[in-house]
């Protein structure tokens, strides 16, 4: 199965670890990702004015691309891919941006939303299924380990359509797969903070804090992100109870004994 | 500042956010669930409020515009609809729409960088503070 795949910018720069663990452990689950041709940045954060179009269009590009091609479009970024579904649901559902978006593209069949996003971690649980991945796992990861999930993959939930806002599972069970034991604590679909954290350090800091007294208060020995902004937020903790955080995608590398060899 | 000019404010933020003030029933699960409650001046169950009253211009110099984290947790657990981030981010487009009224300038960035920053917390903050 060959998918179109939209790395996002900080895949390719301060979070290469997410990319390219994410296409080596690709191929040894049978999947490839197939880097979108002159991908533009999808801007970080979804436009919630009603009447901003063209911070939209990066997003509008992308999607049409993958209906061109007749893939799903794959990201592996919890940002990228919050907002590439939300901008996905607008062109499906709303008309007024579906129809200004066309007009700027001038494409040769307008887009209305043809396009299936899926954020890798679905690919795992709904194409290649969690019960195969278990299969092919060598080393079996035996620590126990914490989702932190944070706001983008979540919410809101009946566009994202990720999973369960308030109770969601499919970390957990990813942790299971590979062998892990997943810890369940209260902050894990708390935000990081955001972008808030680039002039408010005090306040995100905090934020961050919470995060991890919860999560090592609970147990946990280590946490595990899709999100390049919530790997930088969660390390700038300065609580004792600081917990190492790594990007999901390479502990599937390291339990499919591909870590040494990417 | 005359009615008519309150009420043209007060249908702006409504139209940008696309939200639903008139629906809230002043639970208050917005400011329960807000991970920033503690950093706001106006609250978010207040904001819808001010809306409702047409006073626009209190919400446009509230410090809390920069403190919205646009996490959804408010949108998410609020039963009625009403959408607060939603009107906080209105709110915040009326006035860094505005010349000179951005939130964060490229003049900012250098003191505000350290080496780990990514790239991604560059463009949130630029999409969310400037126009």
């Amino acid at each position: 199965m060959v998918y179109s795949y939209y790395p996002g910018c900080t895949l390719k720069t301060k979070a290469k670890d997410l990319d390219r663990y994410a296409k080596e452990c690709a191929k040894a689950l049978g999947f490839e990702l197939e880097e979108i041709e002159n991908w533009q940045c999808c801007g970080g954060v979804y436009p919630l004015g009603t009447d901003e179009i063209a911070s939209k269009l990066s997003s509008v590009r992308a999607l049409n691309e993958a209906k061109v091609k007749g893939q799903d479009l794959v990201t592996v970024c919890s940002a990228c891919h919050h907002v590439i579904k939300r901008t996905n649901d607008d062109m499906k559902n709303v008309e007024d941006i579906r129809t200004r978006a066309n007009n700027y593209m001038e494409l040769e069949e307008p887009y209305a939303g043809e396009t299936t996003v899926l954020h890798y971690l679905e690919v795992l649980r709904d194409r290649v299924g969690f019960d195969v991945l278990k299969e092919k796992v060598v080393k079996p990861l035996g620590r126990k380990i914490g989702a932190y999930y944070g706001c983008l993959l979540l919410r809101p939930s009946k566009i994202v359509q990720f999973d369960n806002p308030e109770n969601p599972t499919i970390i957990e069970d990813f942790i299971k797969a590979i062998g892990g034991e997943p810890v369940i604590y209260p902050y894990r679909n708390e935000c990081c903070g955001g972008y808030v954290s680039l002039k408010e350090k005090e306040m995100a800091g905090k934020m961050v804090d919470r995060i991890m007294d919860s999560a090592a208060g609970m147990g946990a020995e280590e946490l595990i992100t899709a999100c390049p902004l919530c790997m930088y937020n969660l390390n700038k903790s300065e609580s004792a109870n600081k917990l190492p955080v790594y990007y999901f995608t390479e502990l599937l590398a390291e339990a499919l004994g591909l870590k040494e060899e990417v | 500042m005359s009615g008519h000019l309150h009420e043209d404010m007060k249908s702006r933020v409504i139209d940008i956010s696309g939200a639903s003030p008139h629906k809230c029933m002043k639970c208050g699960k917005c400011s329960a669930s807000c991970p920033s409650f503690d950093e706001m001046d106006i609250k978010p169950h207040q904001f819808v409020s001010y809306v409702n009253n047409g006073d626009i211009e209190a919400l446009m110099a509230s410090k809390s515009l920069g403190k919205c984290l646009s996490c959804f947790a408010c949108v998410e657990r609020c039963p009625r609809d009403v959408k607060p981030g939603k009107i906080v981010d209105a709110a915040r487009q009326m006035l860094i729409r505005q010349q000179g009224q951005a939130m964060l300038t490229p003049e900012d960035v250098p003191e505000l960088l350290d080496p780990e920053v990514p790239q991604q917390l560059l463009m949130s903050a630029f999409r969310r503070y400037s126009r």
